[in-house]
C-alpha cells in the first residue's frame, strides 16, 4: 500500500541529512509504527509521504502510484492526516473543521453532513452535542478526537499520524489509543503512526519501524522486536516497557496472592 | 442658547456630511489598496521591507505638507480630490502594517494542519490566514477610521467641507464656540465609527456561541442603527443637490472671511446659488480661481506683485493695481472686476496723542526723532523686505525694534509701552486702539489693494460682473477696519461684519 524506496532527504545543501536510504513497505490494512528520538528522521519520514516534504532522492509510491504524479494538494486530501499540535482551525466550529477536507474535494453539501455525523459519532462526540462547538470549547482529548474525526472525513484509505497522542493525560491517551486501534480495525485502514512511546508502539502497532539518525534499524512485529533485537539501540528501547511490564505483573501477583 | 452657538449648529449638518463621506470614502479606498498590499508583503520579504518603510515615512511627513503636494500633483485642483488622496496616503500604514502582523502571527501549526489536509496556498490564505488574522486588521483599520476623521479637518485647507471649517474659521475669527463644536464633533464621529466597527467585530467573533444571548441581540440592534444611520447620511449626499451657481473662495483669515461673505450675500441676493471655499492657501485659492474651481476671491495687488511677478520695485497705488490686473489676465486670464477701495498693507501706525505730542502725520516727520523711538514689529517684519526698503528709503532707523506676537503688539503701543508699530491698514486693532496710520508719502511700503478676482469663465458672465461691479470702490480703509473690528475685537460674527458691510456699500 505504502512503499518508501531508497528514500533519503537532506537540508541546507546535503550538509544535514534528516533520512538517509531508507526502504520498507507498509501492508493494506497494517498500521505501522515509526518510532524514534526526536532528530532521528521519523516525521521527515511521515511528512514526505504526502510531499509536506520532497525526498532528495528516492521513491515513494501510494497504491502502487508515486506520490509525484498529479498535485501535492490533491494527494493531501486523499490521504487522512493527524498532527502533533491538534491543528484544529480555531475560527471553524467541530463540524466545520471536520467538513474541511470533503468540502476541498467538492462533495456535495448532503453527502458532507451526513459523513460528518457519521465520523463525530465514531470518535464519540455526537454531532447535536459537539457539531457546532468552537475547538477551544472543547478538551484536549476532545479535541483530538475531532482531529482523527477530520483525517477520517474524507474516507481515506491511508492515514498519516504525527504523534497524535502526545499531548494527552495518559488516560485519555489510553481511551482514545484503544479507540482508535478499533476504528482503523473496522476500517481497514493502512495507517503510519509516528511516535516516541515505545509502549504506544508495542500496543498498538502491527509492525515497528526503528530509527536512528536518520536510518531504520530493525523493522519487525513487536514480538520479534522484544524477543530478537538486531541492535543494542533496539534493545535498550524495548527494554524499558517490558521492565514496566514485569513490575506491573509482580504487583498483580503479589495483590492475588 | 446664544446665537453664536445657534449659527454654528445650524452648519452641523452640511460640515457633518462633508466629513462623514471625505472619511467614508477616504477609508474604503484605504482598505482596498492597503489589505491586498499588506498580503503581498507578508508573503514576500523583498516586499515587506520597503513597503512598510515607504508607508511608514508617508506617515511622518506633516500632513499639511502631504496636502499641498497633493494639490501641487493635480495641478492646483482642490476639493474632494486631492483631500481624499491624502487621507487614503494616510490612512495606509496601520492598515499594512497590522495586515503583515496579523497573517505572519498565525499559529505555524494551524498553517502545517491547512497544508497537510491539502489547501491549497490561496485557500490557506483565504480561509485560514486571513481570517484569523482580521481581528488585528480590523484593529489596524479602526485606529486608521480615527486617525482619517481627525485629519478629515485639514480637508478645509484644500477646499473640502469638513468639520475643519469650524475650527479653522473659528480659529481665525477667534470664535472659540467655532473650535469647540468642531472639535467636539469630530471626536463624536471618531467615537462613533470606532464603536460600530468594533461591534461589528465583536457580532462576527462571537456568531457561532451566543446569537441567542441578550446582549448579542442588543449589540446586533445597535450595530444595524448605527450602519444604517451612517449610510443614510452618506446616501443623502449623493442625492443630485442642487448645483451651486458660483463658487465664492478666500484665503485664511477674518478679512477673507467677511469679504467672501459679502460678496455671497449680493449673489444671493440677486437669487443665485452660492458656496464657499475658505481657508484656502494664497497660492491654492489662486491656482483654483484660474482653473475655475473658484468662481472668485479677495485677493491684493501687493501678493501678486510680489509672489508672482517677482517684482519690489514699487512705482505707486495705481500703476501696481494696473500692472497686477494686466499680468493675471494675460497669463492666467483672470479678470479683476477692480479694487474695493481699502487696502490690506503694512504702514507704521501710533496712539493719536503720541503723534500730536511729536507732531508726526507722515514718515518723513518722524526721521529726525526716530533715534528716539522705540518700534514694535510682528514675528517677521524686520526680517522681511519691507524693512529694508523703509530703512533705505527714508534712511530711517530705531532707537529699538522689538519683536512681538501681532496682539501683544497692539496693546503695547495702545499702553504706552512702545512709540510705533508696523500695523496692517485694515486691521480692526487699528480702530479699536485709534491708532493713527503713519503716512508713506515715498511709498516704501508695497500697496495691497483689495481687489475682486474672477476665474476666466465668471469674468464672462454679465450678470455676475455686474455684481461685482457694485462693490468696487466702495470699502474705505476705515470701513474695513471697522468692520474687522467686529469679528477680531467686539466677538461678533463673520455675519454681523457682512451685514455692516452691506450697510456701507448699499449706502443705508
Amino acid at each position: 500500500m505504502i512503499e518508501l524506496r531508497h528514500v533519503s532527504k537532506s537540508f541546507d545543501q546535503g550538509t544535514v541529512v534528516a533520512v538517509a536510504d531508507t526502504s520498507f513497505t507498509v501492508r493494506r490494512g497494517e498500521l505501522l509504527g515509526l518510532i524514534g528520538e526526536s532528530g532521528s528522521g521519523k516525521t521527515t519520514t511521515l511528512k514526505m509521504i504526502n510531499r509536506l516534504e520532497e525526498p532528495s532522492t528516492g521513491e515513494i509510491l501510494v497504491n502502487g502510484k508515486s506520490v509525484r504524479e498529479g498535485s501535492p494538494e490533491q494527494l493531501r486530501r486523499n490521504i487522512g492526516y493527524v498532527f502533533q499540535g491538534i491543528g484544529l482551525f480555531p475560527h471553524y466550529t467541530v463540524a466545520e473543521n471536520v467538513a474541511a477536507v470533503p468540502q476541498l474535494l467538492n462533495w456535495e453539501e448532503a453527502r458532507i453532513e451526513a459523513r460528518c455525523r457519521d465520523t463525530l459519532d465514531m470518535v464519540g462526540l455526537p454531532f447535536a452535542e459537539y457539531g457546532q462547538r468552537m475547538p477551544s470549547q472543547l478538551s484536549g482529548g476532545q479535541q483530538q478526537r475531532v482531529g482523527v474525526a477530520r483525517a477520517l472525513a474524507a474516507e481515506p484509505e491511508v492515514v498519516l499520524m504525527d504523534e497524535p497522542f502526545g499531548a494527552l493525560d495518559p488516560i485519555t491517551r489510553a481511551e482514545l489509543q484503544e479507540e482508535f486501534k478499533r476504528i482503523q480495525r473496522d476500517l481497514g485502514l493502512t495507517v503510519i503512526m509516528v511516535t516516541h512511546d515505545m509502549t504506544e508502539a508495542l500496543l498498538l502497532a502491527d509492525r515497528i519501524a526503528v530509527m536512528k539518525e536518520g536510518a531504520v534499524l530493525q523493522i519487525g512485529t513487536p514480538q520479534e522486536l522484544l524477543h530478537t533485537p538486531q541492535h543494542d539501540y533496539v534493545r535498550d528501547i524495548v527494554e524499558m516497557p517490558r521492565r514496566r511490564a514485569d513490575r506491573l505483573e509482580q504487583l498483580m501477583r503479589a495483590h492475588d496472592n | 442658547m446664544n446665537d453664536n452657538l445657534r449659527e454654528q449648529l445650524a452648519l452641523l449638518p452640511d460640515y457633518f456630511q462633508g466629513h462623514l463621506v471625505l472619511t467614508l470614502i477616504a477609508l474604503s479606498m484605504g482598505i482596498v489598496i492597503s489589505i491586498p498590499l499588506g498580503i503581498w508583503a507578508a508573503q514576500s520579504r523583498r516586499v515587506k521591507g520597503p513597503l512598510l518603510t515607504i508607508v511608514s515615512i508617508v506617515q511622518t511627513f506633516p500632513s499639511v505638507a502631504i496636502l499641498a503636494l497633493v494639490v501641487a500633483l493635480l495641478g492646483g485642483q482642490i476639493g474632494l480630490v486631492p483631500a481624499i488622496t491624502a487621507l487614503v496616503l494616510y490612512s495606509m500604514l496601520p492598515i499594512v502594517r497590522n495586515t503583515v502582523t496579523g497573517l505572519e502571527t498565525v499559529s505555524s501549526d494551524v498553517v502545517e494542519a491547512a497544508r497537510g489536509i491539502g489547501m491549497s496556498a490561496n485557500q490557506i490564505l483565504t480561509r485560514v490566514r486571513l481570517p484569523l488574522a482580521l481581528p488585528v486588521i480590523i484593529a489596524g483599520i479602526r485606529t486608521a477610521t480615527v486617525w482619517t476623521v481627525g485629519l478629515a479637518t485639514l480637508s478645509t485647507l484644500v477646499g473640502a467641507t469638513s468639520f475643519g471649517n469650524y475650527i479653522f474659521t473659528g480659529l481665525q475669527t477667534r470664535n472659540l464656540v467655532a473650535v469647540v463644536v468642531g472639535s467636539l464633533a469630530a471626536a463624536s464621529m471618531a467615537v462613533l465609527l470606532d464603536a460600530i466597527i468594533g461591534g461589528l467585530q465583536w457580532l462576527v467573533e462571537n456568531r457561532n456561541n451566543s446569537v441567542d444571548s441578550p446582549r448579542y441581540r442588543r449589540t446586533r440592534l445597535a450595530v444595524a442603527a448605527g450602519l444604517v444611520a451612517t449610510f443614510s447620511v452618506s446616501a443623502y449626499s449623493l442625492l443630485p443637490e442642487p448645483e451651486a451657481d458660483y463658487v465664492v473662495g478666500g484665503k485664511g483669515f477674518t478679512e477673507q472671511y467677511i469679504i467672501a461673505g459679502l460678496i455671497s450675500a449680493e449673489l444671493e441676493a440677486a437669487g443665485y446659488r452660492v458656496d464657499q471655499r475658505l481657508g484656502l492657501g494664497t497660492e491654492v485659492v489662486y491656482e483654483a480661481t484660474a482653473n475655475g474651481t473658484v468662481d472668485v476671491y479677495l485677493e491684493y495687488s501687493g501678493t501678486v506683485w510680489a509672489n508672482r511677478m517677482d517684482r519690489n520695485d514699487n512705482p505707486g497705488r495705481l500703476e501696481v493695481l494696473e500692472q497686477v490686473e494686466d499680468f493675471v489676465q494675460r497669463n492666467d486670464g483672470m479678470v479683476s472686476a477692480g479694487a474695493l477701495g481699502f487696502q490690506n498693507l503694512y504702514a507704521l501706525a501710533m496712539t493719536r496723542e503720541r503723534a500730536t505730542e511729536l507732531g508726526i502725520s507722515s514718515i518723513d516727520d518722524m526721521v529726525s526723532v526716530a533715534p528716539d523711538l522705540v518700534a514694535a514689529g510682528d514675528l517677521e517684519f524686520f526680517g522681511r523686505p519691507e524693512w529694508i526698503t523703509l530703512r533705505d528709503t527714508y534712511n530711517i532707523d530705531f532707537a529699538e525694534k522689538l519683536t512681538f506676537d501681532t496682539a501683544l503688539m497692539y496693546t503695547a503701543v495702545a499702553e504706552g509701552q512702545v512709540d510705533l508699530i508696523t500695523a496692517y491698514t485694515s486691521d480692526g486693532r487699528v480702530a479699536a486702539y485709534d491708532l493713527l496710520i503713519i503716512d508713506d508719502p515715498r511709498n516704501a511700503f508695497l500697496p495691497y489693494d483689495g481687489m475682486v478676482l474672477a476665474s476666466p469663465e465668471a469674468a464672462q458672465d454679465g450678470d455676475f460682473m455686474r455684481i461685482m461691479a457694485t462693490l468696487i470702490g466702495k470699502i474705505s480703509d476705515t470701513d474695513m477696519r471697522q468692520a474687522n473690528r467686529i469679528v477680531d475685537v467686539d466677538g461678533g460674527s463673520v455675519s454681523e461684519a457682512v451685514d455692516y458691510l452691506q450697510a456701507v456699500v448699499h449706502g443705508q
